[in-house]
C-alpha cells in the first residue's frame, strides 16, 4: 500500500508518502493562492526522490480549507435556492432566518416552504405537497439558479421527502446540483438546513477544486484515484467531496488528530496541535476525533453537523510575550516568525525565543535569547504551562489520567508532565501529523436517530447496522468496518423509553468500489430507505 | 400603564430566562428568532404590571409544551401560541385583557411576547413559576388551588383539543401530557385563564423584567469584561454556593423525565470541596460534600465562570467551569401548602426544606 497525502493549511501545503504504514518521505512548502499549483510543487518535490519514483501509488488524500475559506471570506460562493418540507409546522422561521445579512444577501436566491416532513415516531406531519414541488421545481428552472438546498423536518430519521423531492426537481431541472439536508446528519432543523445551504453555495467551487486537483495529480505523473478527507478523519471519493464541500470544513486538525494516533500507535488519548498562532487541542476515542455535539457556527452560521470536538487556544510558536505582566498569545507574529523573532534577527519576543532561551528547542541563533533573564524565561514557561494544562483539562471527557500526544510545529512547547495526563509523547513525523493523517484515512459511515421501545442494546445495534450501510455505500470494505463511536441520550419527555442514538463506523476502502454519481452520494442507503416504504 | 418592550429588552430577556430555567425549560433561541422576526416586520409589544389588572380582567396564561429536542426540527411557530389563546377566548365568550407566562424560565419566557405580537395585547409581567419546572401542579396557581380548567392544546396541523375538565391539577398534567404525546410531543398550550383578581393574588410578580433586567447585566459584563456572574448575584439578591469544574455527569430518563446527577470539584476558595447536584430536568438538590446545601424551590443556577450563561442539565458535561448560585424562591412555594407542591419531597427526596437564605 502506497499513499500520499497532502494537507492545504493556511500557510504551508505539507505532502507525505506513506508506504506500508511507513512514513518515507514528508515535504513542506507554502500554500499558494489559487490552491492547486502549491500542490503541484509539493508533488514535483516528492516525486523527486527516487524511493516515490519507485511503483505505483495507491492514492492521493488531499485534506484542504479552501471550502471553509470560501465561506469565511465570502468568495466564490454561488446563489442558492432553499427549499423546506415541513409546513404548516416550521413556518415563522424560514430558511436563511438567522443568517448574517451580508451573507444571506450574497447567497439567498429564492426560498420555498412546502407541506411535509415527519414526526419524531416517523409518522408524516402532513402529506408531501408533491404538487407544490413540481411548481417549485419550474420555477427554480425559470429562476436559472442550479444550486438548491432541500431540507425535511425530521429528515435523519425519514429522509423519504427530501428523496421524492429531488427526483422531481430532476425532472424539470436536471443540471441543478443538490444538497439534501439528511446527508448532512443532525437533528436540530435550523442547524442542519444551514449546514445544506452552505453545502449548495459550495458546490461549484468544489467541482472547479476538486477537478484542479485531478488535473494537477496527472500532471504530477501519477497515475491514482483522488480522495478528500473530512471532518471525522476519514476520506471521501472525489466525487463525492465534489458535492460535499461542507464536510472537509475541519480536515486540517482533524487531520493532524489522525496522523497523531498513527505516529504515536495509541488509539485513545488526548492530542495537541501546537501551531504558530493558535494551538488545537481535541480527544481521539478509537482512533477517531471525538465529534462535537453542539452547534458550530461557521462564518456567522450555525450549523451542526459531522465536525470534530476542538478547542482552540490563541497559543502558538509565533505567540509574543511581554513581561509585565506576564503574557504569552494570543497576539502572534504568525508567518512573519522567520523575520521577527529574536532567534531570527527580529526584535519580537516569541514563544519559540522563550523555547530557545530555555534549552528546549534549536531553531534559529540561539546566541540572540542567551541574555534572556531566566526568571522572564521561566515565568513565560509557566504561562504555557498554565495555558495548556487548562486547555487540555477542559477537553478531557472525564477525570481518569490520559497520555497526550503533541504534534505540529510548535510541539516543543508542550511540557513533559502535565497535571491530569499519565505522559506526553512527542513523535517522528509531529510537524507533518496532518498530512500523514490524510494519508492514513478510512471511509466511514454514520447514522443519528431516535428509537423507541428497544432496549438500549437493540437500539445501538440497529444503529450499527444503519451505519454499516451507509459506510458500504460510500465504498469501505464491509469485512474491515469498526465501530468508532456510539453515544446515547435518552430524551426527556417522549413516551416509552426513546433514545437517540449515533453511530459511526470506519474501515479500509474496498478494492472494487460501487460507482457513485455525483448528485447521489448515497445510493445504497437512498435505496434502502425506500425499499420498507414500497415503491416512492 | 404598559411600557414597551424593546429590541435590546428581548436580547436580554433570552439570556435571563435560560438562566432562570434552572438547567431546563429549553432553549429560548427559536422564540428569540421568531420575536426578532416579529419586530423586524413591525410587531411591538407592551408590558403591565399585574398590579394594573382590574379584579374581572381576564389574563390568557400560555406555554409551549413537550420535548426541547422536537422543537429544534418542528420549531417554535409564534402564530401556534396565538391560536391556542384564539380558542381559549372562544370557549370563554370574554376577550382576554393580557397574555401571561406560565413559567418564565427557558424558551416559556418569550412564548407570552409571541403571542402578544400577533393578539396586539399587553404581556402581564409576572409568571405561575418564577423559574421551570417541569409539571403542571408545580404552579403558584395549583398551589392557590386555583381552578385547573380548561386548557387548550394547538398543533399546526389545525388540531385544537381542549381539556375541558378534571378533578385536580395533577389530572391536567396527565391527560394533557398524552394529549400532547399523541400531537408529536410538542403543542401551543393556554392554561385556565386567570382573572386579574387571581394573578394578583397568586401570580409571581416581575419576573419577567426581572429575567430582563438579569440578562442586561450579562449582556454588559460580558461586553466589559467584568464578571457577570457576580452581576447576577448583585441583581437578584442570589448567594454564590460553588466555583468548580464539572467532573462527572450522569444521566438516564425514567417516567418521561432527564433525570441524574451531575459533580464537581472546588478550584478557588472552594478548592478540596465537592458538589453534587441532582436534577430532574431541571436542578433539584445540591449537596456539598454530602450535605444538603441548597434545594428546590430555592432556584440552582448553574453558569459558566467566564460567560455567566446558563448550562442545562442535558448538554452539561466534562470540564465546564462552572459557579454555582442559588437564586431566592418566590415566597407563594415557601409556605407548607407551596412546599407540598414543589419542596424536595415532591421530587422524591426526603429532605426537610431549608432555605439558602435562612
Amino acid at each position: 500500500m502506497r499513499r500520499i497525502g497532502i494537507d492545504v493549511g493556511g500557510t504551508n501545503t505539507d505532502a507525505v508518502l506513506l508506504e506500508d504504514g511507513r512514513v518515507v518521505h514528508a515535504v513542506k512548502t507554502p500554500t499558494t493562492p489559487e490552491v492547486t499549483s502549491g500542490i503541484v510543487t509539493a508533488l514535483a518535490e516528492l516525486g523527486r526522490r527516487r524511493e516515490v519514483a519507485r511503483g505505483a501509488i495507491d492514492g492521493v488524500v488531499i485534506g484542504t480549507t479552501h471550502f471553509v475559506n470560501a465561506v469565511v471570506e465570502r468568495r466564490d460562493l454561488a446563489r442558492v435556492a432553499a427549499v423546506r418540507i415541513g409546513l404548516p409546522a416550521s413556518a415563522s422561521l424560514p430558511p436563511f432566518c438567522d443568517w448574517p445579512a451580508e451573507l444571506a444577501e450574497h447567497v439567498c436566491g429564492e426560498t420555498f416552504m412546502l407541506e411535509g416532513g415527519h414526526d419524531y415516531d416517523g409518522r408524516p406531519i402532513v402529506p408531501f405537497d408533491e404538487r407544490g414541488m413540481l411548481r417549485v421545481a419550474r420555477r427554480i428552472r425559470a429562476s436559472g439558479i442550479r444550486s438548491v438546498a432541500i431540507a425535511a423536518i425530521f429528515s435523519p430519521l425519514d429522509p423519504g421527502c427530501e428523496e421524492r423531492a429531488r427526483a422531481i426537481l430532476a425532472g424539470e431541472c436536471p443540471d441543478a446540483s443538490v444538497t439534501l439536508s439528511h446527508y448532512l446528519g443532525r437533528i436540530g432543523l435550523l442547524e442542519r438546513e444551514n449546514a445544506a445551504l452552505l453545502n449548495a453555495a459550495l458546490t461549484g467551487l468544489a467541482r472547479r477544486t476538486v477537478a484542479g486537483f485531478i488535473a494537477a495529480i496527472a500532471a504530477s505523473g501519477i497515475e491514482a484515484p483522488l480522495y478528500l478527507t473530512q471532518n471525522d478523519g476519514t476520506v471521501m471519493q472525489a466525487e463525492t467531496a465534489a458535492a460535499l464541500p461542507v464536510m472537509s470544513f475541519a480536515s486540517g486538525p482533524t487531520n493532524s488528530m489522525r496522523g497523531a494516533a498513527f505516529l504515536s500507535g495509541l488509539t485513545d488519548a488526548m492530542v495537541i496541535d501546537v501551531g504558530g498562532t493558535t494551538t488545537d487541542i481535541g480527544q481521539l476515542r478509537r482512533g477517531f476525533p471525538r465529534e462535537a455535539n453542539a452547534a458550530v457556527e461557521i462564518g456567522g452560521v450555525r450549523t451542526l453537523f459531522r465536525m470534530p470536538d476542538l478547542l482552540s487556544i490563541g497559543l502558538g510558536g509565533g505567540s509574543l510575550v511581554t513581561a509585565d505582566p506576564i503574557g504569552v498569545g494570543p497576539a502572534s507574529v504568525g508567518y512573519r516568525l522567520a523575520d521577527e523573532s529574536v532567534v531570527f534577527g527580529g526584535n519580537r519576543l516569541t514563544a519559540t525565543d522563550i523555547a530557545v532561551g530555555a534549552g528546549i528547542a534549536r531553531i534559529g541563533d540561539s546566541r540572540a535569547v542567551a541574555a534572556l533573564p531566566r526568571d522572564l524565561v521561566h515565568a513565560a514557561l509557566e504561562e504555557v504551562r498554565a495555558k495548556i494544562e487548562d486547555a487540555v483539562d477542559r477537553m478531557k471527557p472525564d477525570a481518569r489520567e490520559q497520555p497526550l500526544i503533541a504534534v505540529g510545529g510548535g510541539a516543543f512547547l508542550v511540557p513533559d508532565r502535565l497535571a491530569g495526563i499519565s505522559r506526553v509523547l512527542q513523535v517522528p513525523h509531529g510537524s507533518c501529523a496532518n498530512a500523514v493523517g490524510a494519508a492514513i484515512a478510512q471511509i466511514s459511515g454514520e447514522t443519528d436517530r431516535i428509537y423507541h421501545d428497544l432496549s438500549r442494546e437493540e437500539a445501538i445495534a440497529a444503529a450499527e447496522a444503519q451505519a454499516t450501510e451507509r459506510a458500504v455505500a460510500a465504498g469501505a470494505d464491509r469485512s474491515s468496518l469498526q465501530t468508532v463511536d456510539i453515544e446515547d441520550m435518552p430524551l426527556a419527555y417522549l413516551p416509552g423509553s426513546a433514545l437517540r442514538v449515533r453511530v459511526r463506523v470506519a474501515g479500509e476502502m474496498a478494492k472494487s468500489r460501487p460507482p457513485a454519481p455525483a448528485r447521489a452520494p448515497r445510493p445504497g442507503f437512498a435505496a434502502a430507505c425506500r425499499e420498507g416504504e414500497g415503491a416512492v | 400603564m404598559p411600557r414597551p418592550i424593546t429590541p435590546d429588552d428581548i436580547e436580554a430577556l433570552a439570556v435571563g430566562a435560560w438562566i432562570l430555567g434552572t438547567g431546563g425549560g429549553g432553549s429560548p433561541y427559536l422564540g428569540l428568532l421568531n420575536m426578532r422576526r416579529l419586530y423586524a416586520g413591525g410587531h411591538r409589544v407592551s408590558l403591565m404590571s399585574p398590579l394594573d389588572l382590574a379584579d374581572e380582567d381576564w389574563v390568557a396564561v400560555v406555554s409551549n409544551m413537550g420535548a426541547p429536542l422536537i422543537g429544534q426540527e418542528r420549531l417554535a411557530d409564534s402564530r401556534g401560541i396565538a391560536r391556542a389563546v384564539e380558542i381559549q377566548e372562544g370557549l370563554l365568550g370574554a376577550r382576554f385583557r393580557a397574555v401571561m407566562s406560565l413559567e418564565i424560565g427557558g424558551g416559556n419566557g418569550i412564548q407570552p411576547l409571541m403571542a402578544a405580537a400577533h393578539l396586539g395585547l399587553p404581556v402581564v409581567d409576572a409568571d405561575t413559576m418564577g423559574r421551570a419546572y417541569p409539571e403542571a401542579q408545580m404552579t403558584s396557581v395549583a398551589v392557590g388551588d386555583l381552578c385547573p380548567y380548561p386548557c387548550v392544546l394547538h398543533d399546526p396541523r389545525g388540531i385544537e383539543a381542549v381539556v375541558s375538565r378534571v378533578p385536580s391539577w395533577k389530572w391536567m398534567e396527565r391527560v394533557s401530557r398524552k394529549i400532547c404525546v399523541e400531537l408529536g410531543s410538542i403543542a401551543s398550550t393556554c392554561k385556565a385563564p386567570r382573572t386579574g383578581r387571581e394573578v394578583k393574588d397568586w401570580g409571581i410578580h416581575f419576573t419577567l423584567s426581572k429575567a430582563i433586567a438579569i440578562g442586561r447585566r450579562v449582556r454588559e459584563g460580558q461586553r466589559r469584561h467584568e464578571d457577570p456572574v457576580a452581576a447576577i448575584l448583585d441583581e437578584g439578591g442570589g448567594k454564590l454556593l460553588f466555583r468548580g469544574k464539572v467532573v462527572d455527569v450522569a444521566r438516564r430518563t425514567s417516567e418521561g423525565y432527564l433525570r441524574g446527577r451531575a459533580v464537581m470539584d472546588g478550584l478557588d476558595e472552594d478548592r478540596g470541596a465537592r458538589l453534587e447536584i441532582a436534577f430532574q430536568n431541571e436542578w433539584v438538590v445540591a449537596w456539598r460534600d454530602g450535605a444538603p446545601v441548597a434545594m428546590s424551590p430555592d432556584l440552582i443556577c448553574v453558569l459558566g465562570t467566564q460567560s455567566g450563561e446558563a448550562f442545562g442539565t442535558e448538554t452539561i458535561g466534562y470540564g465546564r467551569r462552572v459557579s454555582v448560585i442559588a437564586l431566592p424562591a418566590p415566597p407563594v412555594f415557601l409556605t407548607p401548602k407551596g412546599l407540598e407542591h414543589v419542596g424536595p419531597r415532591a421530587f422524591g427526596y426526603d429532605l426537610d426544606f431549608r432555605s439558602v437564605f435562612d
